[in-house]
């Protein structure tokens, strides 16, 4: 059997052919450039993950919203389980990128981390 | 009137990148006139990751991306102003702007970056049928909100336009507890990334609809719900195949467009394919010392490449501050690029023999007006094929380049004719039957 896979590593969207034996396990796989590429197609037929990205709430930054994003990718039926611990989070400025803001979400391993850098709010900007 | 070697009008992707690069070429003086309340333009809003895989090897965030490049425009100490609008642009490269602080403003540059980015088709661009209710919003606009504001603007969606912010933001209203029923495209194939219809709709089966759009949209304060119909092959309605889907919201993802009314006020010529400023090979519009790059130039998918757009643009710009050549652009000979069958669009419209010279070649940059499979893209000059290049794919949503080298447009004798300005036309041929693989 042929699996077609639009890559999702990056951008380039390589067109990723996967030929399965008939007891699911992978016997080719071509179309992709690099070795992520090759890395991501075996993932996808066995067991998908995803990087999970969203927002949290700042108190007395200057922003309103602190973006999020998984220190690396989540198995892809744990999305909304993550996404359920983001939603409780609220956190207070300052901030800098790369923060670990949720440590070891859902026991995967994996941090929730600040995708950028927040300060105070100054007097003025209130 | 105060004076600046360059003013950068935008300080998102592009305008950061120009900054940069003509300061390693020594430019002194730069400033960058930015709207927003910080650096980073709509990176800001894009929260999601694969940012930055060619820039820094990694895949960042928008934010991410914009941070580092923030912190470079800091330490290399750059004149920014956020939250100030330029309001116009001169010939003469006088720079106008408004901001809280100095009130209304003229600068004299003795170049200009034009970096001001792009902005969504509306709906007003699409001929939808009924009243105007709360609940249509352009893809972006309902990005901003969720992203910087932390507001969702529906529960039930509808989105039309395969465009990659109308998929992306699929997810992030379901990943938000929305519910996306469907996405309209008119055309028969999808207009984003094929990434993005991977992980943003298949992921969550969200359906895609394509040859598909909206023909009605019922509701007269909120919206309650669209109706989709089928559309033939001249992309018009099929009556008959009307589906009504119950939704308060309905997102557009319907293209961008470069966000050139600046540059239209200050008679600056513009590309009709593009939408954005006619350049040279360093980027020049038809105004000497006024450059442009990132997606006021052309709409581009990644960020990488506006970053890189900008680079040449701020070097150019660099050159042409510190050049003989200054002020001289458009006498010398020019060979113009065009796009012929099956190409939306070639970009620069106009080379420089000198930059050819200089750099090696040109790289050119271009979209094709449909989906390709074996195809080849031919370079031409006249009957004479100057290069061939194979491809497997090449899809509308993915802007492809092409490296003509000095050599093979040297040895052409292209720039020895004297009738006329001679022409580069590009043309997609397809290959039928050709194996598969053999790309």
């Amino acid at each position: 059997m042929k699996v077609m896979l639009d890559c999702i590593v990056c951008p380039a969207s390589c067109h990723i052919q996967v030929e399965l034996y008939e007891d699911g396990k992978i016997k080719k796989i071509t179309g992709n450039t690099c070795r992520r590429g090759m890395d991501y197609a075996i993932s996808e037929i066995t067991a998908p993950v995803r990087m999970v990205t969203s927002t949290v709430a700042v108190e007395g930054g200057n922003t309103k919203r602190l973006p999020v994003v998984t220190s690396s990718p989540v198995p892809k039926e744990k999305i909304f389980a993550v996404m359920e611990q983001i939603h409780k989070i609220m956190v207070c400025a300052p901030v800098s990128v790369d923060d670990i803001i949720i440590s070891d979400v859902c026991g995967l391993g994996v941090d929730v981390v600040a995708s950028r850098s927040i300060r105070e709010r100054k007097e003025e900007e209130a | 009137m105060k004076h600046y070697e360059l003013v950068i009008a935008g300080g998102g992707s592009a305008g950061m990148a120009a900054a940069l690069s003509a300061r390693r070429e020594g430019v002194s003086s730069i400033l960058i006139l930015e709207q927003g309340k910080e650096l980073g333009g709509v990176l800001l809003q894009c929260i999601h990751n694969g940012f930055g895989l060619h820039t820094f090897g990694e895949e960042l965030t928008g934010p991410a991306y914009a941070e580092r490049y923030i912190r470079m425009v800091k330490k290399e100490q750059i004149e920014t102003k956020t939250e100030t609008t330029v309001l116009h642009i001169g010939k003469d490269r006088s720079v106008t702007y408004v901001n809280s602080q100095e009130g209304y403003m003229t600068v004299q540059a003795g170049a200009v970056i034009l970096a001001m980015g792009c902005r969504e088709r509306p709906r007003g661009a699409l001929s939808i049928p009924g009243y105007r209710p709360a609940g249509v919003w352009t893809a972006g606009a309902a990005q901003r909100y969720l992203n910087l504001e932390g507001c969702l603007v529906g529960r039930r969606v509808w989105i039309l336009g395969s465009g990659d912010i109308g998929m992306i933001m699929a997810r992030r209203m379901t990943l938000e507890g929305a519910e996306v029923l469907g996405v309209a495209e008119v055309m028969p194939y999808s207009n984003g990334l094929p990434r993005n219809r991977r992980q943003c709709l298949e992921d969550f089966g969200i359906p895609l609809y394509l040859s598909h759009t909206v023909t009605r949209i019922i509701g007269k304060e909120r919206v309650e719900a669209v109706v989709i119909s089928r559309v033939d092959e001249n992309r018009r309605p099929i009556p008959g195949t009307e589906q009504e889907f119950a939704v308060d919201t309905l997102l557009l993802s319907v293209g961008l467009i470069p966000e050139n009314a600046l540059s239209e006020e200050a008679g600056i010529p513009l590309d009709g394919r593009t939408k954005g400023p006619s350049v040279n090979s360093a980027y020049e519009s038809e105004i000497a010392g006024i450059f442009a790059c990132g997606n006021v130039l052309h709409v581009h998918d990644l960020v990488d490449q506006v970053s890189r757009e900008g680079e040449q643009a701020g070097k150019a710009a660099a050159a042409y501050l510190s050049g003989p050549q200054a002020g001289e652009a458009g006498k010398t000979m020019e060979i113009s690029a065009e796009a012929g069958e099956g190409l939306s669009y070639v970009l620069p419209q106009r080379i420089r023999p000198g930059d050819a010279e200089r750099d090696g070649g040109i790289e050119f940059k271009f979209r094709v007006r449909r989906s390709f499979r074996q195809a080849a893209l031919e370079v031409r000059a006249g009957e004479a094929l100057i290069k061939s290049v194979r491809k497997k794919y090449m899809e509308p949503s993915v802007m492809e380049t092409v490296q003509v080298k000095w050599e093979e447009l040297s040895h052409m004798g292209l720039f020895r004719r004297e009738d006329g300005i001679p022409v580069l036309r590009f043309i997609l041929r397809e290959e039928a039957g050709r194996d598969e693989g053999d790309a």
